[in-house]
């Protein structure tokens, strides 16, 4: 992404305070832009901003450009830049607000699979109560890039062979009760 | 002689598939040392870090129904695997830090006609035993020679950002556990990076990035094996290493053990109750000499 | 009876009146018993304030006061004045503090003024029973102690003997000279720090007027102001003072040793020997070196005493033991000073992990050409470095560790920086997040180091690490950082790295402070008495501080802070004596029963049995009105003066009395 051309026009003022406003972001507004975070990160080569740049971009309200962007898909959830950060911002727990946002108003790209990933995941443990990989692998993969069942088939292979992937899936007797759990949830989400 | 010692156990889904071994060499050595592991009645799906990433009160909710089903039971919840132990222990600290998410929580569980009261002890299997069953009792048990370079690898979330006691970046855990058992541990400075969690699954090549250097490294140390606490480490490095070594031309096969494994071997429980034929790079005792090379 | 109580409002610009009403407020007022006047004013702390309340007393119209205003802590002493001025005693003052606990902490105007006026109801209704109290005198010791012998002790205690008054220098290590005696060159200036400490330690030495108690400590502080009754522990020193010339025979020839090995040549990153009987450095004052028992082969197993047989004075005295010194000071002053953050907290940087990764003080003490490199910048290995690291805020500006900006970090690592440049041919890369270069000639040093060649990163560095991802890294250090200026990760291979570790209140603080009776804040400092205009106070009468121990601190400020403190004592001792608090403790003795129980419970040491009577009598000199032997006697025999139950009863019934006709007041 060119950083040159962040759409000012679209600037949201009030994108810092909805931030803020979800748990871990309270302190969003204490962050001192030293960088901590970025050079900690595993993945910041690969994001288009790296998580700093994301945070300077949040608090001037760069809304459309921060969900547009893929730096918090990126997040592996390792947790290194919130137990390093001077200011203690919980940065990880920011980028997974940034996923359901981004996820909520359907700013996922097709290119970037970790929407469909995740979605496929939650739709199977909504049903049965437990997550099952192989289901979940072949499922995300379809919605994404139908030719990774065959690139992975090797890999699939060697783990049915080891006996580490089961063919029936297990689910959790509860499931009326978990479903009515998550349905009320629902109702009551941030 | 004192009381059986006795925890909630929740296994995680992943201890049906890729996480099979660990769930039987954990069960395996537990019962050889004479430990209780209740399996949580019909416990559900952590949620791990995908539920969180779609929704917030439902993601916790659905942790927090194990927290209140292990709530009467009064004991110590343990689980094997780094994911859960993060979320379950993820919902905990929200339910003491946002009275706001608590209450929410808790009329999500009235719909099953549940209470999670906040009470619920999280903690990860690995500190069952370097803490609970300490060095002594550990050594003690050893019956067979290790002599083996290991390195000890554990990942991120089993230590970030809820410690039990270790440092989020040079824990000494697991190199603890490994001394007492009689192997050596080799100086392994990213034994708390990222392997790339579940990004694997996502967007491999990137990922592959991030497991290289953790196998390449402990080549590079001298060890014989990498020991992890996580399953989804565990499955980055082993299942994933034939496909490291086609994409970056190299040539490792360094077996990749869960401590749990490691601990069996040097008690001498027979390797068929590890689970050993089921990692992918082999672990051949004998071969171990050439286990490093790339 | 029939008092007449002035109440007087003060607006104090706009924090009070911004958000009380003063008009309802002072109606309000009118109406109260007993008030026979109440006026209102901009600024009654003003010298017009004052007048208005003079005149009011002097005319007769009033013969009490209420002053509602700012905290008693702030204006206190300032509205007792003018009653004394107009001829009132000044116990017969009440402050109603409607802006600290008002003003300032409330943000709706009316009951912000609902509750003004509960606070002046219950000021108005304690002054009626307030009683004329007579303020008592007492002489002043002209004796100082100085606690701490860094360069703001130095300072001090020579300000104060040079003004012809006894000091008493107490310093726990075997010399004066602190933390600026480790470095080679101060910031910005690069004047030679030995060069310019070493005139003052030997100043301190010689001086007639002053008493230097090295390798001692502060056991006990009695007393108050004027008059503290202090006992310090002389450690054993193993080395008779009197006979011991310094000639140094006995370090040259001692076979243990203080540090731990190394191995390599960072090992004795010390200015002064090693060995177990030892001078700090070679300009130690006094130049009396001490047996560190804990490493002395002797000690351990007796199986040594090289040091008794080479010593030509016969000055080795391995049977001496500590010793306890009492005396009297009027005045005290905290110079305890700093400690260095330790970095191995910070796993990430990998101190103690990596031989080349050094601290502030060992870098220092490295480039000093009086220790153990001769000033010369090398590697673990002896070889010099290619390209040096510095990083900036390590341990400050860090919620995880100090939150504060340590002050002085940026400064010495531009030092470091020109120093490197000066001595060898390194690549030097500066990581800061901020420079903040604030000081008299501090922004044209940074400039300089601008053209000298420096590559600044603004980042703070993620992590030090020996893992290289690729040829170029192998053997080095890796620096993990994002750039933040361009926006993009790098990964740094270089030779050393030093960690610019913030300053901490010494660990010694805390006992010291406790010992004088001075708070610390939640940063570790002593509070001093007012941020702004009572820097070298405390709120403790006659109690002083002086350079890092109130905050972190570079030489320019910490000596002024020294002389500052000095002269605040000059000021005192210059007085000969001083009003103490009347509102002290006494005991009915019709009532005591002569249980004693307030003997020990006096924190003060103030109370006494008189056996004849078979009652507890108070020592007014000595009791500071604290009230623990009022709450404690189970007789209810003792009360406080100024402190009377009906007097507090009548302040309570004011506030809950509540002009808004609800609990206005709950904190």
């Amino acid at each position: 992404m060119n950083t040159h051309k962040l759409k000012q026009k679209a600037i949201d003022k009030d994108f810092l305070d909805e931030i803020a406003h979800l748990p871990g972001g309270e302190r969003i507004i204490d962050c001192f832009q030293c960088g901590t975070c970025s050079g900690s990160c595993p993945t910041a080569h690969v994001m288009d901003h790296t998580p700093r740049r994301l945070f300077a971009m949040v608090k001037a309200g760069f809304r459309e450009d921060v969900l547009n962007s893929n730096t918090y898909w990126y997040c592996t959830s390792c947790y290194i830049c919130t137990v390093r950060c001077p200011r203690q911002i919980k940065i990880t727990d920011v980028m997974y607000a940034l996923k359901r946002i981004a996820l909520k108003e359907r700013y996922v790209r097709r290119k970037n699979a970790a929407g469909a990933f995740y979605s496929s995941f939650v739709d199977i443990v909504e049903r049965d109560g437990r997550s099952f990989e192989p289901e979940l692998m072949v499922r995300f993969m379809l919605k994404t890039d139908p030719t990774l069942l065959l690139k992975n088939a090797v890999l699939g292979l060697k783990l049915m062979k080891h006996g580490r992937l089961p063919i029936r899936r297990n689910r959790i007797k509860a499931r009326n009760e978990l479903r009515a759990i998550i349905r009320k949830a629902k109702s009551e989400s941030l | 002689m004192a009381t059986k010692q006795s925890y909630i156990y929740y296994p995680g889904c992943s201890a049906e598939a890729t996480g099979k071994p660990y769930e039987i060499s954990a069960r395996a050595v537990c019962e050889h040392l004479d430990i209780e592991l209740k399996e949580l009645a019909d416990w559900n799906c952590c949620g791990a870090t995908a539920y969180l990433s779609v929704e917030d009160i439902a993601s916790m909710a659905v942790a927090a129904r194990n927290l209140a089903i292990a709530e009467s039971t009064g004991l110590d919840l343990i689980t094997p695997c780094s994911a859960c132990y993060i979320t379950l222990s993820k919902v905990d600290h929200y339910f003491e830090d946002y009275p706001d998410i608590r209450t929410k929580i808790n009329n999500a569980l009235s719909a099953a006609g549940l209470e999670y009261k906040g009470g619920v002890n999280v903690r990860h299997l690995l500190y069952v035993f370097s803490e609970d069953i300490g060095m002594e009792r550990l050594s003690g048990m050893v019956r067979a020679d290790l002599s083996l370079r290991v390195a000890p690898y554990y990942g991120c979330q089993v230590v970030r950002p809820f410690t039990e006691r270790d440092s989020p970046d040079v824990p000494f855990a697991m190199d603890e556990i490994i001394s007492a058992l009689g192997g050596d541990v080799v100086d392994y400075p990213l034994k708390t990076k990222c392997c790339s969690g579940a990004l694997i699954g996502i967007d491999e090549k990137t990922a592959l990035g991030l497991a290289k250097p953790l196998i390449e490294c402990a080549v590079r140390s001298g060890a014989d094996c990498i020991v992890t606490c996580c399953p989804l480490c565990q499955l980055n490095l082993d299942a994933y290493q034939y496909k490291i070594n086609k994409v970056y031309g190299t040539n490792y096969h360094i077996p990749v053990l869960f401590f749990t494994q490691l601990i069996g071997l040097a008690f001498g429980i027979d390797e068929g109750r590890l689970g050993l034929n089921m990692n992918i790079v082999p672990y051949r005792p004998a071969a171990r000499a050439k286990g490093a090379s790339g | 009876m029939s008092e007449r109580i002035g109440v007087y409002v003060c607006h104090c610009g706009t924090n009070i009146a911004g958000k009380v009403d003063i008009d309802e407020v002072v109606e309000f007022a009118k109406g109260l018993d007993d008030v026979t006047l109440v006026r209102e004013y901009k600024f009654m702390c003003s010298d017009p304030g004052q007048s208005l309340i003079q005149k009011d007393i002097e005319d007769g119209l009033i013969n009490r006061v209420v002053v509602a205003s700012c905290s008693p802590l702030m204006h206190e002493k300032t509205f007792r004045n003018v009653c004394t001025r107009g001829g009132l005693n000044e116990y017969l003052f009440t402050m109603a503090n409607i802006r600290e606990q008002c003003s300032w902490v409330h943000v709706d105007v009316e009951r912000t003024t609902d509750k003004a006026k509960d606070l002046i109801e219950a000021a108005v209704r304690r002054t009626r029973l307030q009683e004329p109290l007579t303020k008592r005198e007492v002489p002043i010791n002209p004796r100082t102690l100085v606690i701490g012998g860094g360069i703001a002790g130095i300072q001090a205690a020579l300000d104060l003997a040079d003004a012809g008054k006894n000091v008493v220098l107490v310093e726990k290590e075997p010399s004066i000279g602190g933390h600026m005696a480790k470095f080679d060159k101060t910031f910005p200036t690069l004047d030679c720090s030995a060069c310019i400490l070493t005139p003052k330690m030997v100043s301190v030495g010689q001086h007639e007027n002053i008493e230097l108690m090295s390798w001692s400590e502060v056991e006990d502080v009695g007393g108050y102001v004027g008059n503290f009754n202090v006992t310090v522990r002389k450690k054993a020193r193993y080395v008779d003072v009197d006979l011991c010339n310094g000639c140094g025979a006995c370090w040259e020839k001692c076979p243990g040793t203080r540090v731990p090995r190394k191995g390599n040549v960072h090992e004795k990153l010390s200015l002064g020997p090693v060995t177990s009987i030892f001078i700090p450095f070679m300009q130690a004052v006094p130049a009396i070196p001490v047996i560190d028992a804990e490493t002395c082969i002797r000690f351990k197993n007796g199986k040594c005493g090289i040091c008794a047989e080479v010593c030509e004075r016969n000055a080795i005295k391995y049977d001496m033991e500590d010793e306890l010194v009492e005396f009297e000071v009027g005045n005290i002053i905290l110079a305890t000073g700093f400690q260095p953050f330790d970095p191995a907290q910070i796993g990430n940087y990998g101190y103690g992990i990596f031989d080349n990764v050094l601290t502030a003080v060992e870098f220092e003490i490295m480039n000093c050409a009086s220790g153990n490199t001769g000033g010369n910048i090398l590697m673990a290995d002896g070889t010099e470095p290619k390209s040096i690291g510095i990083v900036h805020c390590v341990g400050s500006r860090d919620k995880n560790y100090n939150e504060y900006c340590s002050r002085v970090c940026c400064m010495y690592a531009l030092k470091y920086a020109h120093l490197i440049k000066e001595k060898i041919d390194a690549e030097v890369y500066d990581f800061y997040i901020d420079m903040r270069c604030f000081g008299k000639g501090y922004e044209e040093f940074y400039d300089r180091l601008l053209g000298e060649d420096v590559r600044f990163v603004r980042g703070k560095v993620a992590e030090v690490t020996e893992v290289h991802l690729e040829e170029a890294e192998r053997g080095k250090l890796v620096v993990k950082v994002e750039d933040t200026l361009v926006g993009s990760i790098r990964r740094i291979p270089l030779d050393m790295v030093v960690l610019c570790t913030g300053l901490e209140a010494h660990e010694t603080l805390p006992a010291v402070a406790n010992l004088c009776n001075v708070s610390i804040g939640k940063d570790g400092f002593v509070i001093e008495k007012h941020p702004k205009l009572g820097p070298v106070a405390t709120a403790t009468d006659g109690v002083f501080i002086a350079g890092a121990c109130q905050s972190p601190k570079d030489i320019p400020d910490t000596v002024a802070q020294a002389s500052a403190a000095s002269s605040a004592v000059l000021s005192m001792i210059t007085r000969e004596k001083i009003e103490i608090e009347s509102a002290t403790a006494e005991v009915n003795e019709d009532k005591c029963s002569g249980c004693k129980i307030c003997n020990t419970l006096c924190p003060y040491l103030a109370i006494k049995y008189d056996e004849e009577k078979g009652v507890s009598v108070v020592n007014e000199a000595l009791c500071k009105g604290c009230g623990t032997c009022v709450a404690g006697c189970p007789s209810n025999a003792i009360s406080a003066k100024h402190f009377q139950n009906n007097q507090i009863l009548a302040e309570i019934e004011g506030i809950l009395r509540s002009s808004s006709g609800q609990a206005g007041i709950l904190a």
